[in-house]
């Protein structure tokens, strides 16, 4: 059978795309081989890992558990989008330096998306608030405890950026 | 990893809606996608068409009533379980709810699309069970209401017709002198649980006078147990470990990589307890405020 093609139009990060997918691509694909933005990470890609964690509309999102052609009309943030107007680091990828929070760093894309809405929506988490506000994504070096000291870190550096605001 | 082809519409109409699916056998509604997404790209389902109601109008309501609360087919768990109104009306949907995978998945993820998907596994089919709801489903022929007891026909399979889309859940408001409880244990945080349990208990100053329990991941549909007659009016350890008994009699726990037969039966057993003199507590409490 030849594959119907669909001619869609991707907001990612405040930019418009257009690009012509079969309906089955996956949105993380999408994003990696037709936008070229790698940034995104594919692991398990059955909604279970949360390396492909994306926000939709601001909501943290599988981006392997929606097609792109779903996602048409919606904005899209991917972790290329989470860095400061001024191009230095976002709150959270700043706490992450802080506290290394990354090893080998296949899991940080989606932890950043996943705790960039965690502290819009809650933004002074304590420390089992931080747990729970990552514990659907999965970090194969183990480094939680890092990864929950820069939820905490990550929060303090978004007050204080709104406090300066 | 990939989903086969399959053709896509995405109507902007329930009519529209269902003349895709009147017109292919093979359609599959799109809703959350959360269950349905991985079971395409596993090939484990291949189906020819996939409808996606997600920019159908007016369906991504929750309408919280004094009979109970309806939820509409593009309402996602995270919307219903934030609502303030769902918890003091029916508490039970909204502690599943907070078991029911990982917040990511909640902020996708359809109430109804998971009552649809008829998992055993699942929490909200078996609450939807317990509690005694209904599912309004829109075909060709028009809406219809399915009672719950006549939904879950097989594992993972609902009684709905592939041309109907299903649009409303609803789940009765919780009765005056009643309690209920939730409790699952699963390996790790937001996976599937190995057993889980839910009571609703209703007591009359402290005699027990109506309780059923619903249980997760172990039998094939569903499963609901009244324990009314096990308990016999107490709240005793003994009448807990009949009603444990009278649980297990009805329950089919299964072997699998996550679990063995006698360990899920276990857990049954003690979740049983657990769960039911909490929702004994809970109607307790609920009898005195």
């Amino acid at each position: 059978m030849t594959e119907q093609i669909h001619e869609i139009r991707l907001t990612v990060n405040g930019v418009e795309h257009e690009t012509a997918v079969p309906a089955r691509r996956l949105l993380s694909d999408a994003l990696r081989h037709d936008l070229g933005l790698t940034g995104t990470h594919v692991g398990c890609e059955h909604g279970v890992c949360g390396a492909c964690t994306v926000l939709v509309d601001g909501q943290p999102m599988r981006s392997c558990l929606m097609f792109a052609v779903s996602a048409a009309g919606h904005e899209v943030t991917t972790v290329e989008g989470l860095e400061n107007p001024d191009g230095t680091l976002g709150p959270v990828q700043q706490a992450f330096r802080e506290c290394h929070g990354l090893q080998c760093g296949f899991c940080t894309p989606g932890f950043l998306t996943t705790i960039t809405a965690g502290i819009a929506e809650n933004p002074e988490p304590t420390e089992d608030e931080a747990r729970d506000m990552i514990a659907g994504n999965l970090c194969r070096c183990t480094g939680y405890q890092n990864i929950v000291k820069a939820v905490c870190r990550a929060a303090e550096l978004a007050r204080e950026s709104e406090d300066v605001q | 990893m990939k989903p086969a082809p399959f053709d896509y519409v995405r109507p902007g109409s329930l009519e529209e809606a269902l003349q895709a699916l009147a017109g292919h056998p093979e359609a599959k509604v799109l809703a959350g996608g959360q269950s349905l997404v991985p079971l395409l790209s596993m090939r484990l389902a291949a189906p020819a068409v996939l409808v996606d109601i997600n920019e159908l109008p007016d369906l991504d309501h929750v309408n919280v009533g004094a009979d109970g609360v309806r939820v509409g087919a593009l309402a996602r768990h995270a919307q219903v379980l934030a609502d303030a109104d769902v918890a003091r009306v029916q508490p039970l949907v909204t502690k599943a709810l907070a078991n029911v995978a990982h917040a990511t998945i909640r902020n996708r993820g359809t109430t109804v699309g998971s009552l649809v998907h008829a998992d055993a596994a699942a929490e909200m089919p078996m609450v939807l069970q317990l509690l005694g709801g209904s599912l309004d489903v829109v075909g060709p022929q028009g809406r219809r209401t399915i009672p719950v007891e006549e939904l879950y026909v097989g594992p993972l399979e609902s009684s709905l017709h592939h041309d109907e889309i299903a649009v409303e859940a609803f789940f009765p408001a919780l009765a005056a002198g009643t309690g209920v409880a939730f409790e699952e244990i699963a390996r790790r945080h937001g996976d599937y649980a190995m057993c889980g349990v839910a009571a609703v208990v209703t007591v009359d100053g402290e005699r027990v006078v109506a309780a059923k329990a619903g249980y997760l991941s172990v039998s094939d549909i569903p499963a609901v147990v009244d324990l009314t007659e096990a308990l016999d009016g107490e709240m005793t350890n003994a009448s807990l470990a009949r009603a444990a008994d009278a649980a297990l009699a009805v329950l089919e726990p299964e072997t699998d990589i996550h679990a063995t037969a006698d360990y899920r039966a276990h857990l049954a057993r003690v979740l049983t307890a657990r769960v039911v003199s909490a929702a004994y507590q809970n109607a307790r409490e609920e009898q005195q405020s």
